[in-house]
């Protein structure tokens, strides 16, 4: 089938099968592997996108459900050479470790904090509880993102308005 | 010496040559999605491999047919184990010198043990094949509980041995029985306790795979895989399939984790391999976090029972233990050859002992095979959690408080180095102010008040104390191996002309940060900036022999080695400076990066400037080459011995018993610190996972020996949510032999903190009288517990 959306501000036409997962469709075919796949049954987040702003695990998510939608991945944090305040707060906070679940953390704080700019430590534990990282204890990953939320300065490329 | 002072943090904008908090080198492509893992591997015409799983623990393979899967118009192979035994491969080595099986061949041993593999186009149409192969089984009774392995009508498991008889594997012993016997005869106290560590498995977030590709004129192998050891991977390639090994290259690339899941050698691997040798295409394999979790390497599974003695006045005598090792169906612990039972035998932990023993018998059941891996330095996460527990089990008998008791019984510093009843000497250790840190940061006696009060009223909040000894960086080869391969480290360190280095080193980072931390080492001592430092590793083509990264050896080894290699470059460039400023070598001294001559700081030459004479025109000092490189291998002397105190805070509702795990204070002590920040994260990482042990985690099994753990919604893992915000300590004394006085940090936490958690969650159990809980300590079994119908997990 025809499938149709804007990924990291691009548009892409790409032909899929029916039941290909989000996850396969931007790995393999679209060849964004920083989006990461490790459980299979939404536990893990590590494949975690957004979608119209969203997090969204792309693991359970059909590639055709995303059709028409605005998708975000870790490559679309960047822009222009600029990184995003995320991105900054978790290499200044020790946020990542392995690196595998960081992408997925990165987006749903970044979807966190165009929500919430000023999220108190529980909002925050709140928010990543979908995730799971087996390298830091989550504490960095806490710190990071109050980090970020105190040195925001430019406006989401995660938000889909 | 041991300090309590925090050792200077450097501010994040600065950037320290050496030592200090520095921030990652690995992070910036990290952050930007960038890394290269092995999934994100890809290779022109690569095709994908996919495993069938056995459905059942134990049965005869009656027949395969494959026919169905073969017509599948995307599958390009299906291979049998037939296939592969009559290549002589459908058997492999354990790192045990046990063999397992690549692909079942006569019975499956273990459901989800590997029998057929199918190659195809793409991921989608592999597994789909799997669906067309049809296998017919003949039931076997499996064995699942380790209790009931040695029973004479049980049937034999590895009936594959020659005159195998029953499904017994070792008998371990060490310490000396009839020493300790006559202690415990004679003491005022003893206690005893059937203790629990059950199986769990360490679950990084990238699961194991490999992408094989073998030229087919050349016969070149190119592996990349998810090892925390390629160089042993490598010579195990060999060793098992005959590949001449300069034929052969591991490359590890980024790695999302691994806490040991990825030391050993996988079926899945060799499959690849055979895959790309037959059909002369890169072949990939990636499992699925089922597979990851049902068959490769889980950790623990002992049943063991702890005997304490001591005086009433709370001096421990002895301790004694004997203890029942679940191997599953094939030997495949990891851990040197002349360790069966790992480092088991520092289970006497921090304290001073008049005797000391241990035996263990080992067993197969039908289970996924392992035993090491997870973060625990060769099963001292196991002989911790022994000691810490039985010694608060003797706590609540004599009515003491724990901490107390421990403070009475700690090693004391002008004890060391310290030879335990069991024969290892602890390098260096200062074990009380460590104690006494965590008490402060703790606020313990107000903690005490508070938990009195909220007895009073009903609540029930524990407070638990645990002290660790850890023995890592195995190891001496005088005493340690794994099949045979020595266990030191080389390290290689080549100083460009302009000044700029690489070094090469044979472990492997899993997201510890090796990038960072062996160009900090470098840095150190020869006063390059970090930045200037490539570190080049998980490559056998490119970086020089070793056993890789585990038990937390990287630093007490591979440290090591960078760090005497440096010494050895940097010898060398003295004496190109002596040539340089026409003085004698001894009348140099060396200021971090700069030569200059003693008496007289304005004549001196940089290390920059060193480099480029040692590479350029003109004459160097007489027997001097150029250039300015050097290679060694670094065998330890000893093992390094980190240590460190954990408290931990736990609420239990008594209305539904769940435990919330308040606080968690955590002081380690790993000798002279690299990069504290880097630090932190590895103890926050290992935190992290003991309160999954003590509360979440298990791999349990069904009386058919079927595995209930095979997804994350039945593994259960901690989130933001279950782990508090951690406060972490430290005390800083040296290692007397390592050349920085390093010990390793890796896995500390994961062993000290298990203990911590059930210590806390027993004492805040004690208004029901209970002494003992095994892990892991869900709901269910606290709100069992607390109505004393208390079992050990299945």
């Amino acid at each position: 089938m025809q499938l149709n959306m804007t990924i990291n501000g691009s548009e892409v036409h790409e032909e899929v099968e029916p039941r290909h997962l989000l996850v396969h469709f931007i790995r393999d075919q679209l060849g964004l592997t920083g989006t990461h796949w490790g459980c299979d049954t939404s536990n893990c987040g590590t494949c975690v996108v957004l979608v119209d702003g969203e997090p969204v695990k792309s693991c359970t998510t059909l590639a055709a459900m995303a059709g028409g939608h605005e998708v975000t991945t870790v490559e679309g944090l960047e822009v222009d050479g600029e990184l995003d305040t995320v991105q900054e707060a978790f290499m200044q906070c020790h946020g990542l470790q392995c690196g595998f679940c960081t992408p997925g953390m990165m987006l749903t704080a970044r979807a966190l904090l165009d929500k919430n700019p000023d999220p108190t430590e529980a909002e925050i534990r709140e928010a990543i509880s979908g995730q799971i990282c087996r390298c830091t204890g989550y504490s960095t990953i806490v710190r990071s993102i109050q980090w970020a939320a105190g040195h925001e300065t430019s406006v989401s490329v995660g938000s889909a308005s | 010496m041991t300090t309590t002072e925090p050792v200077p943090e450097t501010a994040e904008d600065e950037r320290p040559i050496g030592f200090g908090r520095l921030l990652r080198k690995e992070d910036p492509r990290l952050i930007r999605g960038m890394g290269n893992f092995v999934d994100d591997v890809e290779l022109k015409g690569m095709l994908h491999l996919a495993i069938l799983r056995s459905p059942m623990a134990h049965a005869k393979i009656v027949s395969i047919d494959t026919s169905a899967a073969e017509a599948h118009p995307k599958v390009v192979a299906v291979i049998t184990g037939a296939d592969l035994a009559e290549q002589g491969l459908a058997w492999m080595p354990t790192l045990s010198n046990d063999v397992q099986a690549v692909l079942a061949t006569d019975k499956v041993r273990f459901q989800h043990q590997e029998v057929a593999f199918v190659v195809a186009e793409d991921r989608y149409s592999a597994r789909d094949a799997l669906e067309l192969i049809d296998v017919e089984y003949d039931w076997i009774d499996p064995v699942v509980d380790v209790r009931t392995a040695l029973d004479p009508d049980t049937p034999i498991i590895r009936d594959d041995l020659a005159d195998k008889t029953d499904n017994h594997i070792f008998d371990w012993e060490t310490g000396d029985a009839a020493a300790t016997d006559a202690v415990f005869e004679d003491a005022d106290v003893v206690v005893s306790e059937e203790i629990v560590y059950p199986r769990v498995h360490p679950a990084p977030m990238e699961t194991c795979g490999c992408v094989a590709d073998v030229e087919r004129v050349s016969g070149q192998l190119t592996l990349w895989c998810t090892s925390q050891a390629p160089h042993a991977h490598r010579t195990v390639y060999a060793l098992v399939a005959g590949l001449p090994e300069h034929k052969i290259r591991v490359i590890a690339p980024d790695i999302g984790g691994g806490f040991g899941n990825k030391v050993p050698i996988y079926p899945g691997y060799v499959c690849a391999i055979v895959a790309s040798l037959v059909i002369g295409k890169p072949v990939k394999w990636m499992e699925d976090r089922t597979e990851n979790l049902v068959s490769t390497g889980f950790a623990r599974d002992y049943v063991m029972k702890g005997e304490i003695a001591a005086t009433k006045e709370g001096k421990i005598l002895a301790v004694r233990t004997d203890v029942l090792a679940d191997h599953g169906a094939f030997n495949g612990v990891a851990a040197p050859v002349k360790y069966p039972a790992g480092f088991f035998g520092v289970f006497t932990g921090s304290y001073d002992l008049q005797a000391a023993y241990a035996k263990m018998t080992a067993v197969y059941t039908n289970k996924a095979p392992g035993g090491v891996a997870y973060a625990c330095s060769f099963r001292i996460t196991e002989a911790v959690y022994l000691v810490e527990r039985i010694v608060d089990c003797l706590a609540y008998e004599l009515e003491m408080d724990p901490a107390e008791l421990r403070l009475k019984n700690l090693l004391k510093p002008e004890q060391f180095p310290y030879t335990t009843k069991t024969g290892w000497v602890y390098d260096s250790g200062n074990y009380e102010p460590a104690l006494r840190k965590a008490m402060d940061m703790a606020g313990y006696d107000e903690l005490r008040r508070e938990q009195a009060e909220k007895r009073e009223r009903g609540e029930l909040m524990g407070i638990g104390v645990s002290f660790f000894t850890e023995a890592v960086g195995a190891g001496p080869r005088k005493d340690m191996d794994i099949l045979g391969l020595g266990m030191a480290d080389g390290c290689e360190l080549r100083i460009h002309p302009t000044g700029k280095a690489v070094v090469r080193i044979s472990v492997k980072t899993q997201g510890q940060g090796h990038e960072t931390t062996f160009a900090q080492i470098v840095a150190e001592e020869i006063g390059i900036p970090p930045e200037d430092i490539e570190v080049v590793q998980g490559d056998t083509d490119n970086t020089p022999f070793g056993l890789g990264t585990y038990g937390s050896r990287s630093t007490p080894v591979s440290g090591a080695a960078a760090a005497l290699v440096t010494r050895k470059v940097r010898d060398k460039a003295q004496i190109i400076a002596s040539g340089m400023l026409e003085v004698s070598v001894a009348d140099l001294e060396w200021n971090k990066g700069s030569f200059s001559v003693k008496g007289d700081p304005s004549k001196s030459v940089t290390i920059q400037d060193i480099a480029m004479r040692a590479h350029g025109a003109g004459d160097l000092p007489e027997g001097i080459e150029g250039g300015l490189e050097a290679q060694i291998c670094y065998n330890p002397e000893n093992l390094t011995y980190p240590f460190g105190a954990y408290i931990c805070v736990v609420d239990v509702d008594p209305g539904t018993a769940v435990v919330k795990v308040r606080r968690f204070i955590a002081v380690d002590d790993c000798g002279t610190q690299i990069n504290p920040m880097i630090i932190e994260g590895q103890v926050h990482g290992g935190l992290a996972d003991g309160v999954g042990m003590a509360l979440m985690q298990m791999i349990a099994f069904d009386e058919d020996g079927n595995c209930l753990a095979g997804s994350l919604m039945d593994y259960l893992i901690p989130t933001a949510l279950e782990t508090p915000d951690w406060e972490t300590g430290h005390t800083v004394t040296p290692s007397p032999h390592h050349p920085i006085g390093a010990k390793g940090i890796g896995e500390s936490a994961t062993v000290g903190s298990p203990p911590a958690v059930v210590n806390a969650v027993v004492d805040a159990l004690k208004p029901f009288g209970v002494r003992h809980a095994d892990m892991p300590l869900t709901p269910s079994r606290v709100w069992e517990t607390m109505r004393g119908n208390h079992s050990p997990p299945i």
